[in-house]
């Protein structure tokens, strides 16, 4: 026996792992379950146990004080060897890991695995879920900076709308009266101590589960889950078409592990840390803040949501979706799994994914902000002051002084929280323009205080020659009538 | 023999002395975790209330008024009056003042009364424009358009020897203490109002 074998020997007969290890490795698999479809879950265990890495070699620099956070991660970025790509890693790894917990949830309901006998698998996996978002938007506000800071700002508006308990909520969230040191420090020890430990126990769970109660199978169509019938239909598919999970399966989860993490590595790279923005002081309001990817799509519903349905939405929104994900293998926990004959699955799963991917799409550009800079930054296009009388002139210097420009765009810069006005005298009359400016609606303000009856009269010519050559401006037909009436004395016919 | 041997106990009596006192462990550790319980859960809420009547608010002084032009909109600075050692510059907190006219004046947060992000004001329209999801607001502070339900929350404010204090010292939500208040009534809150007594000697000392 070599010495290797001799040690191995020694410690085995002490802790007996060697056989259950064994076993586990392997437990006979449905051979078309060796497939690259079902590598996410290993990928996802992999981002974690990489994030655990990096986000222990972070602590290492990393401190957890109101005052001295933002410092930390700039000596972390500049000063600490290597410290900008351990925080890259950290930043893409926490990406690639709620992407791949997402990809696997979608695969794992569309192959049915969520049906009899996997459905704690399943409630188990939401839950990890959950952490995930938890660790993900902990993990943003430890990057403490002008986003994290704001970002915690909207997390306690919408906790101080749950009734009676808000705002005691918002002081428990906060550690205090105010977003601060000690709201740093407890999302310090709920991301590096709570979240994390309950990750491990619950990860932990969770594989044990898929070993004792076997990787779903391929789901056939026609295959019908029965609950009386399937553990032993199973047994049957894994004794005769089963093969040792260890080395028929791994070597598609061993490739796309080590391939993620090169793609993390990658993206830390190239494209760098995650921030910190601008430090964390509260006195500097010139900021705008945005939330971290994954967190978009709420940007979005936030701005888009009708202010009535705002606080329902956010306070009962959450608890329906949490409770159908985790109510879900009780209502389908037979059937059919087969994705091909669960149209309302797959339709479910593609609503979902085209609604959050088009209000993610939406975030990156705000068209619901006024854009702060644009009066004074976006110069009127030529064009539309080309051949204009002087008082168009001075009302296009009155749009672009009375911060008109912070929503309406003209030749596509601007802001888009209004329609565009390149072609405004097109849809609306003279006296519409001048009860629009004057009396707002439709989601503007009035500007009828702050706008001299001078300044409305330059504005109104100015935004009355903002049509297309050859397209005459909309005129109210019986305006140039009654004018022309109130000029003629009053004869008898 | 026909009698048992006298130091042989029962075996049913071995079980319920044994079952007997395994339920008093479980007691005496159920009475142990909840003599804990007691500390660790007024520790935990302890951010709660900070076990005073009046909570966190305090009054603070923002400057004299003669730094606050008439007509004009300002934004003033001053230092929350709860602060941890390690706030930083968290602790510092800005403010919308308006001097509508003489010693009457409307402070507002800068925190959007949708979900909190920093409004900025635009003297030329006049408006509070949200940076965040596009609410504004006119220049006393009431709703114009965009998401929020309600204006500006509006600090309770003093004037006293030529110098404006508020009541501030939490973060302003729609539900907390500092949104249920208004700037421009005489509040509930006059009796905490603490004398800013020489309070022009104390800002200079500050500057």
């Amino acid at each position: 026996m070599g010495m290797i074998a001799k040690v191995g020997d020694w410690f085995d007969r002490r802790l007996q792992l060697a056989a259950p290890v064994r076993a586990m490795a392997e437990h006979p698999v449905p051979r078309n379950t060796a497939s690259w479809w079902y590598v996410f879950g290993s990928a996802a265990l992999t981002v974690f146990i990489l994030q655990i890495v990096t986000g222990i070699l972070l602590a290492l620099v990393y401190v957890p004080s109101g005052a001295e956070a933002w410092s930390s991660l700039q000596a972390l970025n500049h000063n600490v060897t290597l410290g900008w790509f351990i925080r890259g890693m950290h930043g893409w790894g926490s990406n690639f890991m709620v992407a791949i917990v997402l990809i696997h949830m979608v695969q794992v309901f569309l192959f049915g695995a969520h049906k009899f006998p996997r459905e704690l698998t399943w409630i188990i996996g939401v839950l990890l879920l959950l952490m995930t978002l938890g660790m993900a938007f902990s993990g943003q506000v430890l990057r403490f900076d002008q986003d994290a800071y704001w970002g915690l700002g909207i997390g306690a508006s919408i906790a101080s709308r749950v009734p009676i308990l808000g705002p005691a909520i918002v002081k428990l969230m906060l550690g205090g009266p105010i977003i601060a040191g000690a709201t740093l420090s407890r999302f310090f020890a709920l991301h590096v101590f709570v979240i994390p430990g309950l990750l491990i126990g619950f990860v932990c769970l969770h594989v044990l589960m898929v070993l004792k109660l076997g990787i779903n199978e391929w789901p056939m169509p026609g295959r019908i889950v029965r609950r009386a019938t399937y553990e032993a239909e199973y047994h049957a598919l894994t004794n005769k078409d089963g093969a040792p999970f260890v080395p028929y399966a791994v070597w598609k989860d061993m490739f796309f592990a080590a391939f993620i993490i090169l793609a993390v590595a990658a993206c830390a790279l190239y494209f760098g840390p995650f921030g910190p923005t601008g430090m964390p002081d509260p006195t500097i309001i010139q900021t705008v803040p945005k939330p971290d990817y994954f967190f978009l799509w709420l940007y979005a519903l936030l701005s888009l949501l009708p202010p009535s349905l705002e606080t329902p939405v956010l306070l009962i929104g959450p608890v329906l979706a949490i409770a159908g994900l985790l109510l879900l293998p009780f209502l389908s926990g037979e059937g059919e799994k087969s994705w091909k004959r669960r149209p309302i699955a797959v339709l479910t799963v593609s609503l979902i994914a085209i609604t959050l991917g088009t209000f993610t799409h939406l975030a990156g550009f705000t068209p619901w902000s006024p854009h702060m800079n644009a009066w004074s930054s976006d110069p009127v296009p030529a064009r539309l002051i080309e051949g204009s009388s002087a008082l168009e002139r001075q009302g296009a210097l009155v749009f672009q002084v009375k911060q008109c420009r912070n929503c309406h765009s003209l030749g596509e810069s601007g802001g888009q929280r209004g329609p565009a006005l390149d072609s405004v005298a097109v849809r609306l009359t003279q006296d519409q323009l001048i009860r629009q400016v004057i009396q707002g609606g439709g989601n503007m303000p009035a500007y009828g205080k702050n706008l001299s009856p001078a300044e409305t009269t330059a504005l109104v010519a100015f935004l009355g020659s903002l049509h297309p050559k050859g397209q005459a401006p909309a005129r109210d037909a019986s305006r140039d009538v009654t004018l022309t009436n109130a000029n003629q004395p009053f004869t008898k016919p | 023999m026909a009698t048992k041997p006298a130091l042989a106990p029962s075996t049913d009596a071995a079980i319920s002395r044994r079952g007997f006192f395994m339920k008093l462990g479980i007691v005496f550790n159920a009475l142990a975790a909840s003599v804990v319980a007691v500390p660790i859960v007024g520790f935990l809420f302890s951010s709660i209330t900070r076990g005073r009547a009046n909570g966190y608010l305090s009054w603070v002084l923002l400057g004299k008024v003669s730094e606050f032009p008439e007509g004009e909109t300002r934004l003033a600075t001053f230092r929350n009056p709860y602060v941890m050692p390690t706030d930083g510059k968290t602790a510092d907190t800005a403010c919308w003042v308006r001097r509508v006219e003489g010693e009457q004046f409307q402070v507002f947060a800068v925190n959007c009364a949708h979900l909190g992000c920093p409004v900025r004001w635009f003297p030329q329209s006049g408006l509070f424009m949200c940076p965040c999801h596009g609410g504004a607001y006119y220049r006393d502070g009431s709703r114009a358009s965009g998401p929020p339900e309600r204006g500006l929350f509006e600090y309770p404010y003093k004037v006293q020897n030529g110098v404006i204090a508020i009541q501030a010292g939490e973060l302003p939500t729609p539900g907390s203490a500092t949104a249920l208040l208004t700037g421009t009534t005489p509040c509930a809150a006059h009796e905490q109002f603490v004398s800013i007594q020489g309070a022009e000697a104390s800002l200079e000392n500050r500057g």
